[in-house]
């Protein structure tokens, strides 16, 4: 594992000349792992909040791919998402849906990580198009990810290359479909099966210079 | 002092009442601008869905004691200056705990919650948070000064500080509303009312497209939940005191919702109209428009 000199642990000399060491993985981050977060502990409650979130989709506008394109059309008079509940937010710490647009290479799939882990309990992703089911035409390139369930716990696929808004509409109502049955707990999935998505992480990404999981 | 406990639940009642009011016509404000682009818009309870659900998360991190009290500020600055002012004129219901000299304190209360708004987001060590806030603060500033001058304008037309009696004084026809006793104050006031209702083309500190949305970068969950909750709030009771220095107050809720409603209309109006300003754009057009008109005002009364 290769580590940024940025990120090394180092001594800096403050503006009033006291020198004092900074570690920055440390520091800056908190490494603590991910817990396993129990919905309402009574059932009806959950049951309202599950309604609740099922009503009020916020996407996180991060394009990965070639996907991305499908996804603003949704914003537009012609398809318009809004009247659905569905809309975007340009922050991962108020999205819950992440949407995975198309094939990810190994370079965005570590930003992809960071901004998943970023959001909030409870999170969803869906997977859209081939490319994030088996890689699609990019099924022999050597710096994209094949089956993007190894690396996020993915709630839902929309198969298609690529597929059109109406197939993502129509994806955003089946989602909406899990949320209320109380499917959607990729999080606490995430959370239980940690080690095994970081193994799987790790695997591809070489230059691994973050910390395990970034809050 | 003799205090009426009895002034507690009705204070509560009409924050109740603000609360559900201001969600709906948000929506319904959101809903008018998404069919101007031709849009069908969000659906008329979408505010609620998404208080709801951002109560609703199950994780929150936070960043210190003051990214915890940001939100804090900005719901007690809009609740503050809601409880502090007649919201119904004539009403004992409904006057809250305006005293004679709650017009000060309401400007104070103005800009408290955008103060709170600043440590927090300052805390959350979030550049885009860091430069949001600096750039709203900066415009809300200036818009500040032209507000202050009207204020001070009507303060001398009726020679007092108490909204009760700014708005007792416009009683008995629309002739007498400071629209038309004092037209240079209102014109100024209005200028600065675009200025803080954070719709285009003042928004360019909150805008998405800009800045990932300044100064809200780093909250989520229940925080964002009560700066939500504060976004239905703090507008009607900003409106509600332009409407009482302006416009006649309101003698029963039905009259205060239309008037509100319009109001907001206003700057939703000029929203959808114009494109956006960056930040020394607006303090250019605030200075060039809004302040003199401020200064005249002032010096015609």
């Amino acid at each position: 594992m290769t580590v940024k000199p940025e990120l090394m642990k180092r001594m800096v000399k403050g503006p009033d000349g006291l020198e004092f060491e900074v570690d920055p993985l440390r520091d800056y981050y908190c490494e603590a792992p991910p817990t396993v977060m129990p919905g309402a502990y009574i059932q009806i409650v959950e049951d309202f909040f599950n309604w609740a979130r099922s009503q009020s989709l916020w996407i996180l506008g991060f394009g990965t791919g070639c996907g991305a394109i499908e996804m603003r059309p949704l914003m537009t008079p012609r398809f318009d998402a809004y009247r659905f509940g569905v809309a975007w937010r340009p922050t991962p710490r108020q999205a819950n849906l992440f949407i995975i647009s198309g094939y990810l290479s190994t370079k965005t799939l570590k930003r992809a990580i960071r901004a998943y882990e970023q959001m909030q309990n409870p999170k969803y992703v869906i997977g859209l198009g081939s490319c994030t089911i088996n890689g699609g035409m990019y099924w022999d390139s050597y710096n994209t990810i094949k089956k993007l369930d190894e690396y996020l716990p993915v709630d839902l696929y929309i198969a298609g290359c690529m597929p059109r808004p109406e197939a993502l509409l129509a994806g955003f109502e089946e989602m909406k479909k899990i949320i209320r049955a109380g499917k959607a707990e990729g999080a606490n999935q995430y959370a239980e099966n940690f080690a095994w998505y970081k193994a799987n992480q790790k695997r591809v990404i070489h230059d691994w210079d973050m910390p395990d999981y970034n809050w | 002092m003799d205090f009426d406990w009895m002034k507690i639940p009705y204070a509560f009642l009409t924050v109740f009442i603000v609360v559900n009011y201001g969600f709906l016509m948000g929506a319904l404000i959101q809903k008018i601008g998404a069919r101007a682009g031709r849009r069908y818009g969000i659906p008329i309870w979408q505010y609620y869905m998404d208080v709801i659900k951002n109560y609703g998360l199950r994780s929150s991190i936070t960043h210190g004691v003051m990214f915890y009290l940001g939100p804090v500020f900005r719901l007690s600055g809009g609740v503050g200056l809601l409880l502090f002012m007649p919201v119904i004129y004539g009403s004992y219901m409904f006057s809250n705990f305006s005293f004679a000299g709650d017009l000060i304190l309401a400007l104070y209360f103005v800009f408290f919650g955008t103060l709170g708004m600043a440590l927090g987001a300052g805390e959350s060590g979030h550049p885009h948070a860091a430069i949001g806030v600096t750039r709203g603060l900066q415009q809300v500033s200036m818009a500040e000064l032209p507000f202050a001058m009207a204020v001070f304008s009507v303060a001398l037309q009726y020679q007092t500080l108490s909204m009760t009696d700014i708005v007792a004084a416009q009683q008995g026809g629309v002739m007498n509303w400071t629209l038309f006793t004092n037209p240079i104050a209102v014109a100024a006031a209005m200028l600065a009312f675009l200025g803080s209702m954070m719709r285009p083309p003042f928004d360019v500190f909150i805008a998405p497209q800009e800045i990932p949305i300044g100064p809200p970068t780093e909250y989520h969950s229940s925080y964002l939940a009560l700066m939500q909750t504060n976004r239905a709030i703090f507008p009607v009771a900003k409106i509600v005191i332009y409407m009482n220095l302006f416009f006649g107050g309101a003698a029963s809720w039905p009259e205060l919702f239309v008037k509100v409603f319009f109001l907001y209309l206003f700057s939703a109006f000029v929203g959808v109209c114009f494109p956006r300003f960056r930040v020394e754009q607006s303090i250019r057009f605030f200075l060039v428009w809004a302040v003199p008109l401020g200064i005249l005002s002032i010096m015609v009364v």
